[in-house]
């Protein structure tokens, strides 16, 4: 502004200021790319953003206790849970009219199988009382206390209406917490006893185990990399396709073929006792444990390892090492000095790439891990398509999603992000 | 020439929303059970009044997928075929059409209600029971010595029957069995199970064959495991042991000692167009009557949920061997079953997977 005042605005051809015209040239551009890239903007908002973020506000979504029944809400709210005894007539009152007005819309088994996520026999007590309550005439037929009571004995007690008042609100962190081993007692938070906790245990195994794969996908790829980068071009793709054929198989088969090869009556362990390394008796456990998925898992994903590590090594000239060689360097020192260095983006694009994959992996665990084996996917998907508790699955994916940001986060600070490529 | 084409399409257009109705998609478990029910149902019933019958092997995952369908408001399936507990859980969360089973099946020969003759099958309102199966044991009869198993107990007894044995990963008819086993009569096995004592006397049985567990989740592997000799007896569907045994030969005896009794059956999803529930109604009353559901058992071994149906049973369609002796209802197999509570683990189920699944992680 201030040069304006000074000298005179600059002009372009057509008059206006310069500035002006500039910044409308530069808004253009921008537009257009805008304009460029919105189909696939618009398109990830649509098939990913948009439905992730859906199924994570699930995780603390908790508004069916309120909606279906509003009165019994309301009228809970002066009841003091710590008293021991419950409620008086007006709540079961207020209950009555809801669940005759839920159980006519046949909603109220609906709340029923949520609550009995946070206390087991609620679901039975809203279907039994539901039967009821439809037919009741709210105004005449009270009161209602002894009824309910009388339906299901259940109704009686304080621990079903503190689950009822603790879930009332239209917000909850309850799944959070249960993904974290706690729970919601009579005081606030609390660790859930020592036999239903295991969700902890799953995420910390989740991570160690694809630690460990990912280690191992390094130490076999490496080799077959620098092989695959060093020979002539015609054998190289030979052997490429020895690497890719596996890639394109379909994954049930390659893991089923796995545990044919892996299990006690299995090729490796008939091939060790017929050279008689192993005894009949004695043959060993390779399936159904952490070894199997880690084998299995390792063979699976070792594809998105070598791809990326070929494709940086490709890159490395031959000539470096020679010219390595010629200042004297000896053959350990040029690979460790000169050649390591240079393909290290290749093995960060890797580890990257199958770290994240292998922690989100349940298929393969599933069908070789035995009960040592499994990840916390195979819960997520438990509860996503038996349970049905999908607040919980939401809770557990949202802790992982972020565990994921905060290992890439931790990545970028230390090996830095700019050092990883693709080719 | 363009009038031609314009009739044509005309035409065309008069027809394709006539042949999409024409259409109904119908969902189950694949295999050799879809098949049974596409030789027993589906053919006859395209025969009888033209519709062409779409399956999907998706029942599996059918819970997820309703819920996922009828959130989305696009319900694209007709018919779909379920366990028992399932149908509960649908019911319970309003995604299953509840039915007046009087109203809409067909009555027996002989004029009994459709509600009598399926009697106490009928565990929900949205479920029309179709066949009952069991989950139950088989062992291998060359690894076994010569006193083959006879009690479920056995399965606990690793003296008598060292090696590895199979069971599903789940709480259900596991925890029942050990608690069978460790003392607590079949007629209190819900109250013991109800308590936390219980769970613990439960998981502390089945704590004493842990190390010689392999757990399956899918029906296949148990037979597949007791081919390779991987297990010297293990828990899966009887049908899946039947086709074992009598299709392919393999040396694994039953043992019938029990044997859980489960239901699969039929439900309508909810959210469906009047015409397409119809529809779906019409099929049902057509596939659950007596002479149908006796049809399916010529080519699978379950036994049919209808009353009125046992007698019909007859020979296996391609083995040409009696049925009614691999039926899990069949008197002599079924001397001691366990019958388990729908309504209990409908409330106890998330509970107990909690607790069971921290103990596998143990």
């Amino acid at each position: 502004m201030s040069d304006t005042t000074q000298s005179g605005p600059v002009l372009a051809a057509d008059g206006t200021p310069l500035k002006r015209s500039l910044n409308r040239a530069l808004r253009l551009q921008k537009m257009r790319a805008l304009a460029l890239i919105a189909p696939l903007l618009l398109f990830v908002l649509l098939t990913f953003i948009i439905p992730i973020g859906q199924m994570l506000f699930r995780s603390v979504e908790n508004d069916i206790v309120a909606t279906t029944l509003p009165r019994t809400v309301v009228a809970l709210q002066s009841w003091d849970a710590a008293s021991g005894v419950a409620p008086d007539e007006a709540v079961y009152t207020a209950l009555a009219a809801d669940l005759h007005d839920a159980a006519k819309a046949k909603t109220h088994t609906r709340v029923g199988s949520r609550l009995n996520y946070e206390t087991p026999g609620i679901s039975s007590l809203f279907r039994k009382a539901g039967r009821k309550a439809k037919k009741w005439d709210v105004e005449a037929d009270g009161p209602f206390k002894e009824q309910f009571i009388k339906i299901a004995k259940g109704w009686g007690d304080p621990d079903v209406w503190r689950t009822i008042q603790t879930y009332s609100p239209k917000y909850t962190n309850g799944y959070f917490l249960n993904a974290a081993d706690m729970q919601k007692g009579a005081d606030g938070a609390e660790i859930r006893p020592e036999s239903e906790r295991i969700y902890i245990t799953l995420f910390k195994r989740t991570l160690i185990m694809s630690l460990i794969i990912t280690g191992s996908c390094i130490v076999l790829a490496y080799p077959v990399a620098w092989i695959l980068a060093n020979l002539p071009a015609a054998k190289a793709n030979l052997l490429m396709i020895l690497v890719l054929l596996p890639f394109w198989t379909s994954l049930l088969v390659r893991t089923s073929a796995w545990k044919v090869m892996l299990q006690q009556q299995g090729v490796i362990n008939d091939v060790l006792v017929w050279l008689g390394l192993v005894a009949d008796d004695a043959r060993l456990v390779m399936i159904n444990n952490q070894l199997g998925t880690i084998i299995a898992m390792t063979h699976i994903l070792l594809p998105f390892m070598i791809l990326p590590m070929y494709s940086v090594m490709q890159t490395i000239q031959p000539t470096y090492l020679r010219a390595a060689k010629s200042m004297g360097a000896t053959n350990w020192t040029a690979f460790w000095r000169v050649y390591f260095p240079l393909s290290v983006p290749g093995i960060g694009a890797g580890s990257i790439l199958v770290f994240i994959l292998s922690i989100g992996y349940y298929i393969t665990p599933e069908l070789v891990g035995g009960t040592k084996g499994v990840f916390i996917s195979n819960r997520i998907a438990f509860h996503i398509s038996s349970s049905l508790n999908w607040g919980l699955a939401a809770a557990l994916g949202s802790i992982l999603l972020a565990v994921v940001l905060i290992l890439y986060w931790a990545y970028d600070k230390i090996v830095g992000i700019d050092n990883v490529k693709l080719g | 020439m363009k009038s031609k084409v314009t009739a044509l399409a005309i035409s065309a257009a008069l027809v394709a929303p006539s042949a999409f109705a024409q259409e109904m998609t119908i969902v189950s478990w694949g295999g050799s059970y879809s098949k049974s029910q596409q030789l027993a149902y589906h053919e006859p019933y395209t025969a009888k009044t033209g519709i062409t019958i779409i399956n999907d092997d998706s029942s599996a995952e059918a819970v997820a997928k309703i819920r996922a369908m009828n959130e989305a408001g696009n319900v694209t399936w007709d018919v779909v075929d379920v366990v028992a507990s399932d149908a509960m859980r649908l019911c319970d969360e309003g995604l299953a059409e509840e039915l007046d089973h009087d109203a809409v099946l067909a009555a027996a020969p002989d004029g009994t209600s459709a509600t009598e003759d399926f009697g106490d099958l009928i565990v929900s309102d949205c479920f029309v029971p179709q066949i009952v199966y069991s989950t139950t044991f088989g062992y291998r009869t060359d690894m076994v010595g010569d006193t083959p198993p006879s009690s479920i107990c056995d399965v606990f007894d690793l003296e008598k029957y060292p090696g590895k044995r199979s069971l599903q990963k789940r709480p259900i008819d596991n925890m029942e069995w050990a608690l069978y086993c460790d003392g607590v009569a079949k007629e209190d096995i819900y109250d013991v199970l109800g308590t936390p004592e219980g769970v613990e006397r439960g998981l502390a049985k089945l704590d004493t064959i842990k190390d010689s567990v392999v757990w399956w989740t899918a029906g296949a592997e148990t037979p597949q495991l007791l081919a390779d000799g991987e297990v010297v007896m293990g828990s899966t569907f009887n049908g899946r042991l039947f086709s074992a045994i009598a299709e392919q030969g393999q040396p694994i005896g039953m043992l019938w000692d029990m044997q859980s009794f489960d239901l699969d059956g039929w439900i309508i999803p909810a959210g469906l167009s009047d015409e397409r529930k119809q529809r779906a109604l019409e099929y049902l009353f057509f596939a659950t009557d007596t002479q149908r559901l006796a049809d399916q058992a010529k080519y699978i071994s379950y036994g049919p949920a209808r009353k009125s149906s046992a007698p019909l049973v007859g020979k296996h369609a391609s083995l040409g061997i009696d049925m009614a002796p691999h039926m899990p209802t069949d008197p002599a197999n079924a001397g001691n079953v366990h019958i388990y509570d729908y309504e209990w683990w409908a409330d106890n189920r998330d509970d107990l997977d909690a607790k069971f699944q921290a103990w596998l992680a143990k």
